[in-house]
């Protein structure tokens, strides 16, 4: 009941207080001399989000980092043993090569698909339907697509009734059923295409949206000229989207480098399936603050090039507003 | 739900003189094995959903012994058995309240905070203005795991870890760059002279803010809410950290928790993801323009 009353409370009260600091705030800073204004009043409007920032980002972000040449108490500097441990370890290597793995075949089987779903699905009559179905396991959490294939993938001794779809599907075509996610030939594999078909709905929209940006007359006249629908989609389609394509890629490289919710709820890093964030996420669990730190740092020193290529695609962008 | 735009492009070849149905004929056939590859993509993107959802409606046990494909033929023996045995487990249907307790509030907190801060980011000038954004834009990307300890010790220390005024503050906090981006770009596109005239008139920001900038932006915040809205109900990782075995965490966290701890006889739980995926599914088919809208605007545009 407390718990309601909270939310409720939450839910009307936030936007009154934040009503009632503006309007107020606002009677404030304009009393004040116009030269003081300039300088207060946009603090004052992003001081909220600013001040969420700094405390929930920016500050842990460093203090992350300090933490990672720290032992797991946090009493003494241990120089960079945390580091050495996770480039060391089996288990944290293991990690490492299966970030290494998502972050490849996630990343361009993802984007592929969607590009060449987009493209086939510009050409038929029912595309809205079919978009529809392939969108669909986008809005489905990680957890519920985790209970989904863990149908898909079920596995029963060889002799006995197969209810995983995949396997039974194996048997009709007279093979022996596998152990998709305990086999660890097929279980990163598995857990990646998991990924995959969650995402590739999202990339396949995005880029649609750009491909039908695309003037139908480049495309007619390059037909009238005698060129090839494969043709096509190399030499026009294609690079017309490509600045769509990178921007598309670079989240997928971030979800990849994130990967967390599949791989803990279908294996929980189990069979040598451990990602970064799984590793990361069970030191932390053990109080390995040192350790999950120095995982969190590596995790982020992956990502910043994607963090500098965003700021200036960002900063190109503000010079053409 | 004609949301996703279509603007088929079909193919327009001339159809002048051989317009014959033998070359119609040739023609579908040639298209054959496009229709093929794009109902066997359909086929992979939808069967997995279908397949478990029709296996939610089954006997545990029948789970277990033939696959969910056996029940589209008589006798089907469809039950609710798992919906009623997943609602009775311990903690679940407490779970699926505490999911909404959590979600609403964190997203009314990060759109309020947000889009205030993004009005002042486009329509007003201070120094170091453009370094605050650029951080912003770099915490987009910023992956949430570098913050999990430091943020932990901090709700530790204030008495708030295990709360879920924890983790709508976390939420709010991991949103909120994103957001301010996204609506700081929608806001700064409004026509400059309606502020103007409003400044001439004696309006001040407040007025501003809340009579113009805001009415207008409803179409962004309302792309927005439903993002984060979806993605605070279908969260794992923020729930997990800072909630864990709380009596407060939400539902993913429960059946996540169920999944690991029960390895046989967790077929029931797949009426527990039914249930869990039944609102995003909802709101994805009755608010399918403004989702696909808010995709395209958010990443394409930047």
């Amino acid at each position: 009941m407390e718990q309601f009353i909270t939310a409720i409370a939450a839910v009307i009260f936030v936007p009154l207080v934040l009503l009632g600091y503006i309007i107020l705030g606002e009677r404030v800073v304009e009393r004040l001399p116009e030269r003081l204004q300039i300088w207060i009043r946009p603090y004052f409007w992003a001081l909220p989000a600013i001040g969420f920032a700094t405390i929930f980002m920016v500050y842990p972000l460093l203090r992350t980092v300090v933490l990672s040449f720290r032992n797991n108490a946090d009493t003494t500097w241990v120089g960079l043993n945390n580091y050495v441990y996770f480039f060391t370890f089996p288990d944290t290597l293991t990690s490492l090569r299966n970030s290494l793995l998502w972050l490849i075949f996630y990343t361009s089987i993802s984007v592929a698909l969607g590009l060449v779903i987009a493209i086939l699905l510009d050409r038929v009559r029912y595309e809205s339907l079919a978009k529809i179905a392939i969108f669909l396991p986008v809005p489905i959490s990680a957890v519920a697509a985790s209970i989904i294939w863990k149908f898909m993938f079920d596995y029963q001794p060889p002799g006995t009734t197969q209810t995983g779809t995949l396997n039974a599907l194996l048997g009709l075509a007279g093979q022996q059923p596998v152990a998709w996610l305990v086999n660890s030939t097929t279980n990163n594999a598995a857990l990646i295409f998991v990924g995959i078909w969650s995402i590739t709905g999202f990339c396949m929209v995005i880029i649609s949206a750009s491909l039908k940006a695309i003037s139908t007359e480049v495309l007619e006249a390059a037909r009238m000229d005698g060129a090839n629908e494969f043709r096509i989609v190399q030499l026009i389609v294609t690079p017309l989207l490509w600045p769509t394509i990178t921007v598309v890629g670079t989240t997928m490289i971030i979800n990849a480098l994130k990967t967390f919710d599949i791989v803990y709820v279908l294996t929980a890093g189990a069979y040598d399936t451990d990602v970064i964030a799984t590793q990361m996420f069970n030191q932390l669990a053990n109080a390995h603050y040192g350790r999950a730190a120095a995982v969190g740092v590596v995790l982020f020193v992956a990502i910043v090039p994607l963090l500098v290529v965003n700021i200036r695609r960002f900063q190109q962008q503000e010079e053409q507003r | 739900m004609s949301g996703v735009q279509v603007t088929t492009r079909r193919e327009t070849a001339p159809v002048t003189a051989a317009g014959t149905a033998l070359d119609r004929w040739g023609r579908a056939l040639q298209r054959l094995p496009l229709h093929l590859v794009i109902v066997i993509f359909i086929a992979i993107w939808i069967v997995p959903t279908i397949g478990m959802i029709i296996n939610s409606f089954r006997a545990v046990g029948d789970m277990g012994t033939a696959g969910w494909w056996t029940t589209l033929f008589p006798p089907h023996g469809f039950t609710f058995a798992s919906y009623q045995q997943v609602l009775n487990t311990e903690n679940v249907a407490t779970s699926i309240v505490n999911s909404v307790l959590i979600t609403l509030p964190a997203t009314v907190i990060q759109l309020a905070i947000a889009t205030m801060g993004a009005y002042a980011f486009a329509w007003m000038n201070f120094p170091g203005k453009n370094i605050f954004f650029i951080v912003i834009v770099g915490l987009m990307v910023v992956p949430i795991q570098m913050t999990l300890i430091p943020v932990l010790q901090f709700f530790r220390a204030t008495g708030l870890n295990g709360t879920i005024v924890a983790v709508w503050l976390a939420h709010s906090g991991y949103g909120l760059p994103f957001e301010v981006f996204l609506l700081r770009n929608y806001l700064g596109g409004l026509p400059r002279e309606i502020f103007e005239s409003a400044e001439v008139d004696g309006a001040g920001h407040a007025v501003r803010f809340l009579r113009i900038a805001v009415p207008m932006t409803v179409p962004a915040i309302a792309s927005l809410t439903i993002f984060v809205f979806l993605g605070v109900w279908n969260d794992l990782l923020v729930a997990l950290t800072y909630l864990g075995t709380s009596p407060n965490r939400p539902f993913t966290v429960v059946i996540t928790q169920l999944v690991t701890s029960l390895g046989g006889g967790w077929q029931f739980l797949t009426a527990a993801a039914v249930l869990q995926m039944a609102l995003p599914l909802a709101v994805f088919i009755f608010l399918q323009r403004y989702f696909v809208r808010g995709i395209t605007s958010g990443s394409v545009k930047g």
